[in-house]
């Protein structure tokens, strides 16, 4: 997502970067889309509810155990 | 229906099954633009009531609604309620496997779809299962301990061989090394002949006969053809195709071997699809095992309570358990932690580390008896004194 969709999306919602789902860097989804860390990727699901829903999470690093 | 019309459906701030449904049910029938937004106007004020308020207590919400129908389940049942004689824990150990995000389950096991060229012949279905099912050494042929000369002596059946699709070059290359790499057993010696398809194996130690027992046992038992932690492959037709059902799981294997649908694949074991899949994977992973255990046992519960359950274990970008060491344990209340489980500690860790306690949430008001902000704890009423008389 461009930085501007996610200032939108944050707005939106009135909540910050580190208020929204996380998803690690070395995630096989992320990996696929060639994600970096700090970057917002917009997830669509097939919901049970909705058909079609909307999801966002943060790219963050892996902590180390 | 115009285009117009459609592309203004489009536009609504509606979910996505509901602007499908409002299409199709639109569909062929003229109606005027007054008509249409007394539709719109209908379908908002229904879909607002749906939603779910702010403020609402959610979690606590899904928790009875899990909860309750969960104390009408079967306590123990374990006994091949599954297809094809595999066994599949079921029920409430089912589900407290689901919720602590074990990273593997009791009786991990795998439905394998095949891809069309595979999933309509018998022949090449079972071929692909040979793939899969792990087969030991002992197998393909007979094995004799020869204690004059100490070595343990393999006899490969080559019609075996042939009909599971494996050339005896290829057992002879891996039965080593898979004994050295897998079973961390370094100390022998090999000799292959592939015309007469036999293996030697020598022990280093040759005056040991205990050894020589150990190597032999190695020999027996070590994974040829396969993958290792699959340990049974049933082959089931249901619907037309057919479908192998595997006790014992690894995605990551199953997915590279040929003739394998990797779109409808299904593993039980949910950290491994997190892992090999990705968090939303896993996430909807739980949502299905979750489900249709309940379902299994004759429970209905909805969807969304499960899904909001799924969403917080899945939150952090990893799979975590419900408990002390997941989300219970991460929560900022010192309070609410200590009220869920080990109390003293959490206290003792927290009067160490100069935490304090905002009293936000709703456990720690309980504690301390305040009101708590929900429901009608959450306005505020303010009395304005009015002069009765004028």
């Amino acid at each position: 997502m461009s930085e501007e969709e996610v200032a939108e999306l944050l707005a939106m919602y009135r909540i910050s970067l580190e208020q929204l789902p996380k998803i690690y860097h070395d995630d096989p989804a992320v990996q696929a889309i060639g994600g970096d860390v700090g970057d917002v990727i917009r997830i669509i699901r097939d919901s049970r509810t909705a058909g079609r829903a909307e999801a966002y999470r943060l790219v963050v690093k892996r902590p180390k155990k | 229906m115009n285009r117009d019309l459609e592309e203004r459906i489009d536009n609504l701030d509606l979910p996505y099954r509901t602007r499908e449904d409002l299409k199709a049910s639109l569909e062929g029938r003229d109606i005027t633009e007054e008509e249409f937004n007394q539709i719109l106007e209908m379908i908002f004020f229904e879909y607002e009531k749906t939603r779910i308020e702010p403020c609402e207590a959610v979690g606590i919400v899904a928790a009875q609604s899990i909860g309750e129908p969960g104390t009408q389940m079967t306590m123990r049942t374990f006994h091949y309620a599954g297809v094809a004689e595999i066994n599949v824990t079921l029920g409430l150990p089912r589900l407290i496997e689901i919720m602590d995000a074990r990273r593997e389950p009791s009786t991990p096991t795998m439905a394998v779809f095949l891809l069309d060229d595979w999933a309509f012949d018998r022949d090449r279905a079972r071929e692909v299962s040979w793939q899969i099912e792990a087969a030991p050494l002992h197998e393909f042929g007979d094995i004799t301990i020869d204690m004059e000369n100490m070595q343990v002596f393999v006899q490969l059946n080559k019609q075996v061989c042939d009909r599971r699709r494996i050339a005896v070059e290829e057992i002879i290359e891996t039965a080593p090394k898979k004994i050295r790499e897998k079973r961390h057993f370094r100390d022998f010696e090999v000799e292959g002949d592939a015309k007469k398809a036999s293996i030697v194996f020598t022990p280093k130690n040759q005056e040991s006969y205990q050894n020589l027992f150990q190597l032999a046992e190695h020999v027996r038992n070590v994974i040829v053809q396969g993958i290792d932690d699959i340990e049974r492959v049933v082959v089931r037709k249901e619907g037309g195709e057919y479908i192998l059902y595997t006790e014992g799981s690894n995605l990551k294997d199953v997915f590279e071997i040929e003739g394998v649908d990797t779109t409808r694949t299904r593993s039980n074991n949910i950290s491994e699809i997190a892992g090999v899949l990705g968090i939303e994977a896993g996430r909807n992973a739980i949502i299905q095992e979750a489900l249709s255990t309940l379902n299994e046992q004759g429970i209905t519960v909805d969807v969304r309570h499960i899904m909001l359950v799924a969403d917080m274990m899945c939150m952090d970008g990893e799979v975590k358990q419900i408990g002390r060491h997941g989300i219970a344990g991460e929560k900022e209340s010192v309070l609410s932690r200590a009220a869920f489980e080990v109390t003293v500690n959490h206290l003792l860790d927290a009067a160490i580390a100069n935490e304090v306690d905002e009293l936000n949430g709703v456990t720690e008001n309980v504690i301390v008896g305040q009101p708590i902000k929900l429901g009608t704890g959450d306005v505020k009423l303010i009395a304005k004194p009015v002069n009765l008389k004028t």
